[in-house]
């Protein structure tokens, strides 16, 4: 299957779905994450591995970003959430994809998103009680290097 | 003693921890274990001794000068990595390179995967108790290798080679020589290595059904490269979606049958092989031409994300790129190999005795600097 017929399948199952203009990247609305991953993860696509779970903070919102593969039917879709800085909550795939478990902590610890439902939600890459989200923008430590001038 | 008495008998459980100063494990990964006798019951990984926040630093630098800091990622294959960065940074810019360029990319990038199996296999003997003779004959071999990369660009260990573009220097008849050389004198070693480790009995009941990891476990939890094709799913970017002129060249994929310890090293084993007859067909056939594209130092690709991962000796590296309107990255994030191989672990590991672990992880081959970033 090419990029825009998986693309076609998922939005013809769900309405709610919609695709990024230019790309065939899929903008899933927070709420309909995990009807959406069981019906993915399942055949007839069987994306069963998910590869990469992250984060961009555009400022005005952060966006969530799944990396999928599909390893028996060889193709790949990119599934996109947007979340508004005021509510940073999102429901956890861990329980679908093992894999998510680790990524999902990681997306924590860097930009504050909290996955409800996760197993075991600790900071994983800075220590334990780490303050602020350093991937955030608005981000700012004493010890940051500035740009360097070009 | 008899039955009634032994009932009686309790043991409490305890908790060590294993690292995150520990020969086995690495480097500084921290394991804590709970233990009940020598039995595992609960094992949870800490990591983050190492991070170095290269997404963070990827944002405050121009897309040319993050490319030596893909060397500290995976440091044992750092070619690789300098490869799979520069390649998304191509993507992003649609930049064409030379036929070449390609060439020298593919050899390069196969002598650091042999360079990196032969450490991954030198220490996993070592980590089972063949102490110092494998390790040492590995690194003879591996050896070879950094002094053809030394010659080529000046390092021995962070090479800094791959050039968004090309790559910096072009191979010259000495190091042509160098390489046909070599894969003559390879061969015959890893034959050896047959002999001397594969097949060897104490070798073979030290990890042989050993952290048995299931086709679906391997899936499911994205385990890529080497530990996914020793659980029998044959899956390898250089086959299934080829980069650079991968697809030209004829070389089997390996795969394990079991997914055990043993497994593992031995797909590294095969996979020495078939990188062998890789660089012997792009040696021959290496055409003529540049080495790099004449681009300037400072990109400024138009504001768009793409992602791109390559086959690297741990599994797929990843990049996730998203540039705006500036010379900086606006976002760059790294999905490494070892990161998901080392979170399926816990799970591998529950039931098995102390010195299983380290067989486990040594299998895994998990290198700290790219799990931390």
């Amino acid at each position: 299957m090419r990029p825009d017929e998986i693309s076609a399948a998922i939005r013809a199952k769900f309405p709610q779905v919609k695709e990024e203009a230019g790309t065939n990247y899929i903008i899933v609305p927070k709420e309909s994450i995990l009807e959406v991953s069981e019906y993915i993860k399942n055949p007839p696509l069987s994306f069963d591995n998910l590869h990469c779970i992250t984060g961009i903070d555009r400022k005005e919102k952060i966006e969530v970003i799944y990396t999928l593969y599909s390893i028996g039917e060889h193709y790949g879709v990119t599934i996109k959430i947007n979340l508004t800085s005021e509510d940073l909550n999102i429901a956890s795939v861990s329980a679908i994809w093992k894999s998510a478990n680790w990524l999902e902590r990681e997306v924590y610890d860097l930009f504050g998103v909290i996955f409800s439902g996760h197993p075991d939600l600790r900071r994983i890459l800075n220590p334990y009680d780490w303050q602020g989200y350093p991937l955030r923008k608005d981000y700012s430590n004493p010890q940051l290097i500035a740009k360097p001038r070009l | 003693m008899d039955a009634t008495q032994t009932k009686d008998i309790y043991t409490e459980e305890f908790l060590i921890n294993m690292g995150p100063q520990h020969p086995s494990t690495h480097g500084v990964l921290s394991l804590e274990l709970t233990l009940d006798g020598e039995t595992i019951v609960e094992c949870t990984p800490h990591i983050g001794y190492l991070h170095r926040s290269m997404e963070k630093i990827a944002e405050n630098r121009t897309y040319t000068q993050f490319i030596p800091f893909t060397d500290r990622l995976d440091y044992v294959a750092s070619m690789n990595n300098n490869l799979g960065y520069v390649m998304v940074v191509e993507k992003l810019l649609k930049l064409e390179i030379s036929e070449r360029a390609k060439y020298i990319r593919v050899i390069i990038a196969e002598l650091n995967r042999i360079a990196s199996h032969l450490i991954a296999i030198g220490t996993f003997a070592q980590d089972l108790g063949a102490f110092a003779t494998p390790l040492f004959y590995c690194f003879r071999e591996r050896e070879k290798i950094v002094e053809i990369f030394d010659q080529l660009c000046g390092n021995r260990l962070t090479y800094n080679y791959m050039r968004i573009g090309g790559v910096l220097t072009d191979f010259s008849r000495d190091i042509e020589e160098k390489i046909k050389k070599f894969i003559k004198y390879m061969r015959p070693k890893v034959d050896d290595y047959d002999w001397l480790l594969t097949y060897n009995a104490i070798f073979l009941a030290r990890s042989k059904h050993i952290g048995v990891l299931s086709k679906e476990m391997a899936v499911n939890y994205s385990i890529t490269g080497p530990n996914l094709r020793a659980s029998g799913v044959k899956w390898d970017l250089r086959k299934d979606e080829p980069y650079l002129a991968y697809d030209k060249f004829e070389f089997d994929v390996p795969v394990g049958k079991n997914g055990d310890a043993w497994d593992r090293y031995k797909v590294r084993i095969e996979e020495i092989r078939q990188s062998l007859r890789i660089i012997e067909q792009a040696i021959e056939a290496l055409p003529q031409g540049d080495v790099a594209v004449k681009v300037g130092r400072i990109h400024k690709p138009s504001p768009s994300e793409t992602y791109f991962r390559t086959e690297n000796p741990r599994g797929e590296l990843g990049f996730y790129i998203v540039s705006d309107d500036s010379v900086y990255p606006y976002r760059l994030k790294i999905r490494s190999p070892s990161f998901s191989n080392l979170a399926v672990l816990p799970e591998l590991v529950r039931g098995l005795k102390v010195a299983d672990i380290v067989c486990v992880l040594g299998s895994f081959d998990i290198l700290m600097g790219e799990i931390d970033r």
